[in-house]
C-alpha cells in the first residue's frame, strides 16, 4: 500500500523520474553538482554510478538545483540531511555561503566532501581537486614532446597575461621542460581568451618563427583557435596544436590531424573518485587529515594537503581513439 | 473580512450567502485544504517528511520568500508590481558586506540594511507614483540597476566575515525548533493582516486597485498610497535581506536571484487578483506554506529541480486560469 502510494504521489508530484528502490541498509551517497543538465556533471554521475555498482551496497543520489546558485544548492543540501544520507560529495556554486548548511551536515553525522569546486575549508572534511598545477604544467609539455621524438621549437599561446591558473601552469611547464631533450621553448603569447585573438597570436607565431614544431595553448579558447589557424595556413602535420582543451570543441581538429592529443580532467574518474572517497570516509577506513590518503578504487590514493585537499590524477588524454566517446559528454 | 475576490465586480447579487457557505467557498479555504492534502502526501511518500527538526529546516524554503509577498500582496492589490525585489535584496545584501569590511557590528547593519531597503523602495516609488511611470517598466528597469550596482562593486567576489551575532537571525532559534525567522515571519503576517484587513489604508490600497480614478475622487491620495507601499516593499526586501545573509554568511551578487518570480508566484497563489483590486493576506500566508511542502516534499523525493520548476509554472498557470474559467461557465450558465 505504501510502496503505491509513494509511486502515485512520485508520478502525480513529479513526473517521470527514477525512483530506486531504497535498502535500509544501503549507504546512501548524494553527488550534488552545480546545477542538473550539464554534460560534463552528467558524465561525473556515470562515474559515480561505476564507483557504486564496484563497491555494491551504495545507492548514488545524483542531484542539484536548476540554476547554478548557491540558495538552491542550500535547498537540496537540507532535503539530503533530513533523508539522513551518509555522504554528501558536492561541486560547489559558493565556496562560503554553502558552508553553515554543509557544516550544520557534518553536525549530523553525515560525511561532506568537495570535488571540483570546492567549499571553504571549515565547510568540508576534504576537497579533491581535478588534478594539480604541477601535472598539468608537465603533461602540457610532455603531450609535445611525445610527438616530437628529435625536439624542435615551440610556443605557447595563453589566456590573458594576468590569468592566474594559465600562468601558474606556465610556470610550472618551464620547470620541467629540461626533463625533454631538444624541447625549446621560444616564445610566450597571450589571446586573452578571445577567439580572434587568439587566432591572429597563432598566425602571428607561425610567420615569426619559421622552424616552429608546436603550439601549446593551455586554453579551451586558444587551443580550438590555434588549431583553426593550423588548418588555414595549411601546416597541418608541419605544426602541431596540444594543450588544455574540451573533446566536444575539439573533436573535429583530431579528425583533422592538427591536433594530435589534447588534455583535460576526465569528468567520469572525477565522479567515480569523489564516490570512492565518500564512501571510505564514511565507512571509517579513511580519515581526511593533513598528509593522510585516501583510497579511489582503480585510480590508486589521493594524498591530502595541509589545508586537506588533494589531486586526483595526471589530466586525462584525449586523442583520436577516445575522442569519440567523449565530445557528446562536454 | 471576506474579500469579493472571486466574484464578479459589475454583478450585485440579490442574497449575500451565509458566512459559512462564503468560507467554504472562498479561495483561502481551497488553498488549507490543498496545504493539508500535500502534507498527507508527503507523509506517505517520504518517512523522512514528519520529523520536527526536518520540518523546521524546510520552513527557510519560503519564510524570507513569504516575508516580501506580504508586501508584495499590497503593491499587487493596489494595481502595481515591484520586480525589482530580489535585486534589492543583492543591494541590501552587498551594502551590509561592504559595511562588515569597515568593522560594522550587527545594530548599525541592520539599520544600513533597513535605510538601503527603504532607499531602493522610494526610488521605485517616486518613478511610479510621483513621475507616473508604469510600475512593471520601471521595476524591470531597477532589476537590472540594483543588482547591476551589486556586480560592479563586488565583481567575482563575496564578502563575509559578518559578526557572529549577525548569524543569529538566519541560523537562530528562539525555542526547540522554533527558529528566529518563523517567529519573524508569523510577526510579519500579523502585522501585515491588520494593515490590509483592519486599517483606513488597507481599505483606500483595495480601493485603488478597484479604480483608482475614482480613489482620487473619492479624497484618497493615491500617489501617496502608492509610495508608501514600495518604500514598505523595500523595507521588507531589506529585512528577507538580513535573514537570507545571515543564513548564508556570506554575500556574492548573484544572492537572491530569480525570487521576484518565485515571491509573485506565492501571491497569486494566495488569491491575489493580478489585476488589482482584490486579494487576502490569509491566502498569501497558506500559499507561501503551501509553496515550502511542495518544495520540500519533491525534495525529499530528490525530484530534479527542473521539475519542480515545471509544476510550479503549471500551479501559477492553473490559478490564474481557474477563477477566470469558473466564472465564464458560471455566467454562461445564468
Amino acid at each position: 500500500m505504501k510502496k503505491t502510494t509513494t509511486l502515485l504521489t512520485a508520478a502525480v508530484l513529479g513526473g517521470a523520474m527514477a525512483l530506486s528502490p531504497v535498502h535500509a541498509d544501503d549507504m546512501r551517497i548524494a553527488l550534488v553538482v552545480k546545477a542538473l543538465g550539464i554534460g560534463f556533471f552528467e558524465a561525473a554521475a556515470k562515474g559515480a554510478e561505476e564507483a557504486a555498482a564496484e563497491l555494491g551496497g551504495v545507492e548514488i543520489i545524483y542531484t542539484g538545483p536548476t540554476d547554478t546558485t548557491a540558495e538552491g544548492q542550500i535547498e537540496v543540501i537540507n532535503s539530503l540531511i533530513a533523508q539522513k544520507v551518509d555522504a554528501i560529495a558536492i561541486s560547489a556554486n559558493d565556496q562560503d555561503a554553502l558552508v553553515p548548511a554543509l557544516k550544520k551536515a557534518m553536525s549530523r553525522g553525515i560525511t561532506v566532501i568537495s570535488w571540483d569546486s570546492g567549499v571553504a575549508q571549515e565547510g568540508r572534511q576534504m576537497h579533491l581537486n581535478p588534478s594539480s598545477n604541477s601535472l598539468i604544467g608537465n603533461m602540457i609539455v610532455k603531450m609535445a614532446a611525445d610527438q616530437l621524438p628529435d625536439g624542435g621549437d615551440v610556443a605557447v599561446l595563453s589566456a590573458s597575461a594576468t590569468a592566474t591558473n594559465q600562468n601558474i601552469w606556465i610556470e610550472e611547464m618551464n620547470k620541467v621542460v629540461g626533463n625533454y631533450k631538444g624541447i625549446n621553448v621560444v616564445a610566450t603569447v597571450y589571446g586573452d581568451d578571445l577567439s580572434d585573438k587568439s587566432y591572429r597570436e597563432a598566425q602571428g607565431l607561425m610567420s615569426s618563427h619559421p622552424d616552429l614544431k608546436a603550439i601549446i595553448a593551455p586554453s579551451t579558447v586558444a587551443i580550438v583557435a590555434a588549431s583553426q589557424a593550423v588548418s588555414d595556413a595549411g601546416k597541418t602535420g608541419e605544426i602541431l596544436v596540444t594543450g588544455l582543451g574540451l573533446p566536444s570543441e575539439m573533436a573535429g581538429h583530431v579528425e583533422s590531424g592538427a591536433s594530435k592529443s589534447f588534455a583535460i580532467w576526465n569528468p567520469i574518474d572525477l565522479g567515480y573518485a569523489a564516490t570512492m572517497i565518500s564512501y571510505n570516509l564514511a565507512k571509517g577506513e579513511a580519515t581526511a587529515s593533513a598528509g593522510g590518503e585516501i583510497g579511489m578504487g582503480r585510480l590508486g590514493s589521493v594524498t591530502l594537503s595541509d589545508t586537506l585537499d588533494g589531486a586526483m590524477s595526471d589530466p586525462f588524454v584525449y586523442d583520436a581513439s577516445n575522442i569519440n566517446d567523449f565530445k557528446d559528454i562536454f | 473580512m471576506t474579500s469579493p475576490s472571486h466574484t464578479d465586480a459589475t454583478e450585485i447579487p440579490d442574497r449575500l450567502r451565509g458566512p459559512l457557505a462564503r468560507m467554504l467557498a472562498s479561495w483561502e479555504f481551497l488553498l488549507l485544504i490543498v496545504a493539508i492534502l500535500i502534507f498527507f502526501f508527503n507523509t506517505q511518500a517520504s518517512p523522512y517528511f514528519l520529523d520536527a527538526w526536518n520540518l523546521s529546516d524546510a520552513t527557510f524554503n519560503f519564510t524570507e520568500k513569504a516575508m516580501i509577498a506580504f508586501a508584495m500582496a499590497l503593491v499587487i492589490i493596489s494595481g502595481e508590481i515591484d520586480l525589482s525585489v530580489a535585486s534589492i535584496i543583492a543591494l541590501v545584501s552587498t551594502s551590509m558586506g561592504f559595511a562588515v569590511q569597515f568593522g560594522v557590528d550587527t545594530p548599525l547593519l541592520i539599520v544600513i540594511a533597513i535605510a538601503v531597503g527603504a532607499a531602493c523602495g522610494a526610488f521605485n516609488g517616486f518613478l511610479v507614483a510621483m513621475m507616473g511611470l508604469p510600475s512593471i517598466v520601471v521595476t524591470i528597469g531597477t532589476l537590472s540597476l540594483f543588482r547591476g550596482i551589486a556586480y560592479i562593486v563586488l565583481g567575482d567576489q563575496a564578502y563575509s566575515g559578518y559578526p557572529a551575532s549577525f548569524a543569529f537571525f538566519g541560523q537562530g532559534y528562539v525555542w526547540w525548533v522554533i527558529t528566529f525567522e518563523m517567529v519573524l515571519f508569523m510577526a510579519i503576517a500579523i502585522l501585515f493582516y491588520t494593515l490590509l484587513h483592519r486599517t483606513s489604508f488597507g481599505r483606500s490600497v483595495k480601493a485603488i486597485g478597484n479604480n483608482p480614478t475614482a480613489a482620487l475622487f473619492a479624497g484618497i491620495r493615491v500617489s501617496r498610497v502608492k509610495f508608501i507601499l514600495f518604500v514598505l516593499t523595500g523595507i521588507m526586501s531589506a529585512i528577507a535581506a538580513i535573514c537570507l545573509t545571515s543564513r548564508l554568511g556570506s554575500t556574492r551578487p548573484s544572492i537572491a536571484v530569480g525570487w521576484e518570480l518565485e515571491i509573485v508566484t506565492m501571491v497569486v497563489l494566495g488569491g491575489v487578483n493580478i489585476l488589482g483590486g482584490a486579494g487576502t493576506i490569509l491566502g498569501v500566508f497558506i500559499a507561501a506554506i503551501v509553496m515550502g511542502l511542495v518544495t520540500f516534499g519533491l525534495g525529499l523525493l530528490n525530484v530534479p529541480g527542473i521539475v519542480m520548476s515545471i509544476f510550479t509554472g503549471l500551479l501559477l498557470i492553473t490559478v490564474i486560469a481557474l477563477p477566470i474559467v469558473i466564472r465564464r461557465t458560471h455566467r454562461r450558465a445564468s
